[in-house]
């Protein structure tokens, strides 16, 4: 069973489709779960304090917005654990929507730069592009140490 | 109306852990913070519409929020819009929005970049001028002042005090800050004085500056309010330009000033106040230097150039070394002078007035407006002619003492 770190991070899909595939997702959900069940915070919505674009300065410079540093807080220790990824480009809001197009381009950087075997895709137009799509994912998870299939 | 519904437009402050600092913000002055509801569909309709093509989801979402609003499909009170700090992206989208709205729709609008480090407190005068604008419309409305009142304006330099009769100042007090109410108390002596009344005379009392609450406490006031809508109607009502639009500029002691106002209200609005060097404060300590009284540093500066003394930095502790190497190298004091106006209205000009439509006439108020080559900079900066309206330096306590006549009449 590999971490799969998958972007976007925050697609409930992608998500699935690695569990159900055997492995472990790396997903926004699961570290927001973490922090929003965290007792003894109070600070709506997502309890990010600002302590965590300061913990954020380990993936960004001190000059990048707090707002990609609080992200990468979030996203970087996910990052750290992954052993494979998924990215899709391009896909509608519905599957999965990251608010800030520089920490977007600053992950999939990271993601790219640690050498982890990576799955590529484009989101799918079209049924038949979808059923390869799901087809695609499944191949590469297959082939991942560990996969249960 | 009592609790101001206040729409966010912004992307970034849930990840920089300040969320909970701008609800505070608004909580404080009886206000709430919600974030307009869109379906999917608008959202790229609107996106496309307005024609910025912008990378960033929730910045396509800022702009498909602020459509709605200024379409009246979702209803609110006033807008706030807030981005990351440093973000060249959400600046320009903070920008085209604020203004946007600005020309679009009535509702009032200030935006802000933050930090991690954005407070509430930093946030509370911000808000509560968008409160008092949504909530008081028909008392920033008044023109004329009634009866007798006072207004006292507790700034973090000085305080001053004024009493008004009839549409007329009849009294002036002015000292610098030390002990708040103490201050507070010898400027409302020294107007009272001058005006030849009584304390129990005066039939209303109005508060803003830094000092506002305590002070404000004191006095029983009828009208405690912070200082951008009474410095609008201040300004608009001692130039004389109640109708129609207007710029005050007011550069503090502590923080500067920059409202677009319409009609003698505030449309929009920046305050800023993270460096010393863009402040009164570099003046006083320029004025220090030179061994002149800050009265004095006006005059001096209309008789030097500027260009002459080479400025390295903004910063107060790095800018007044460059002011202090220039006369070691022979640079003259007026030139001195000059340069350090020069330096205040240019970081004003780069770091505020990009976030204010200019709109003639340019009002320029606060103690920092007796400054005649700071008047002069900023002028030769903004390519107009300033108006420097009398008693600018008490601009505070007249828009408090016209805006509390209106609780005269209530009586």
């Amino acid at each position: 069973m590999a971490n799969v770190f998958i972007f976007p991070t925050t697609s409930l899909i992608l998500s699935d489709l690695v569990a159900r595939f055997g492995h472990t997702p790396l997903s926004a959900a699961m570290q927001i779960r973490e922090i929003i069940q965290t007792p003894g915070l109070e600070s709506p919505p997502l309890q990010i304090t600002p302590e965590d674009p300061k913990k954020g300065l380990h993936w960004a410079a001190v000059e990048v917005p707090s707002g990609v540093r609080g992200r990468m807080s979030l996203y970087g220790p996910l990052l750290e654990r992954a052993e494979a990824a998924i990215i899709v480009n391009n896909p509608e809001y519905s599957f999965g929507c990251m608010g800030c197009a520089r920490t977007n381009e600053l992950l999939v950087f990271l993601v790219r730069k640690k050498k982890i075997p990576v799955l590529d895709l484009e989101y799918p137009t079209s049924d038949e592009e979808g059923r390869e799509f799901v087809a695609a994912i499944r191949r590469f998870l297959d082939s991942l140490p560990g996969a249960s299939a | 109306m009592t609790r101001v519904r206040i729409a966010q437009i912004s992307c970034g402050s849930e990840y920089s852990g300040v969320q909970k600092e701008i609800n505070d913000a608004a909580e404080a002055v009886d206000a709430e913070v919600f974030f307009p509801d869109l379906k999917l569909a608008d959202i790229q309709k609107s996106f496309s519409d307005f024609g910025l093509d912008v990378k960033s989801p929730d910045l396509k979402l800022s702009i498909a929020r602020a459509k709605a609003l200024a379409e009246g499909r979702i209803e609110a009170d006033a807008v706030f819009i807030a981005t990351c700090f440093r973000c060249a992206e959400a600046a320009i989208v903070r920008n085209e929005l604020r203004r946007f709205i600005h020309e679009n729709s009535k509702l009032p609008v200030v935006s802000y970049s933050f930090t991690e480090r954005t407070t509430s407190g930093t946030l509370l005068t911000r808000m509560e001028a968008l409160t008092t604008i949504a909530r008081r419309r028909a008392l920033l409305a008044r023109e004329v002042q009634e009866g007798l009142t006072m207004g006292v304006d507790s700034g973090s330099s000085t305080t001053k005090a004024v009493v008004m009769k009839d549409n007329e100042i009849i009294g002036t007090g002015w000292l610098p800050t030390t002990g708040v109410i103490d201050s507070a108390e010898k400027a409302i002596s020294e107007a009272l004085s001058a005006a030849g009344v009584s304390r129990d005379e005066i039939q209303a009392v109005g508060t803003t500056g830094y000092g506002r609450f305590l002070v404000g406490e004191h006095l029983k006031a009828d009208l405690v309010q912070e200082e951008l809508t009474v410095n609008s109607k201040g300004a608009v009502f001692l130039a004389d330009t109640q109708h129609g639009p207007s710029t005050v500029i007011d550069i503090g002691g502590m923080d500067n000033k920059a409202i677009s106002v319409l009609d003698g209200i505030p449309g929009t609005f920046t305050m800023g106040g993270i460096c010393a060097g863009a402040s009164g404060r570099f003046l006083e300590m320029t004025a220090k230097r030179l061994g002149v009284d800050i009265t004095e540093l006006g005059p001096l500066a209309m008789e030097g150039l500027s260009h002459k003394v080479p400025m390295n930095s903004y910063c107060i502790v790095f800018g007044t070394q460059s002011l202090v190497n220039a006369l070691a190298a022979g640079s003259t004091p007026e030139d001195v002078a000059a340069a350090a106006c020069h330096s205040v209205a240019e970081q004003v000009f780069e770091q505020q007035l990009q976030e204010v439509d200019i709109k003639e006439p340019v009002i320029m108020v606060g103690g920092t407006s007796l400054i005649q080559g700071l008047v002069r900079a900023m002028g030769e900066l903004l390519q107009t002619r300033i108006t420097v309206p009398p008693h600018s330096q008490y601009i505070g306590a007249v828009g408090c003492a016209l805006l509390a006549s209106g609780f005269v009449r209530r009586e």
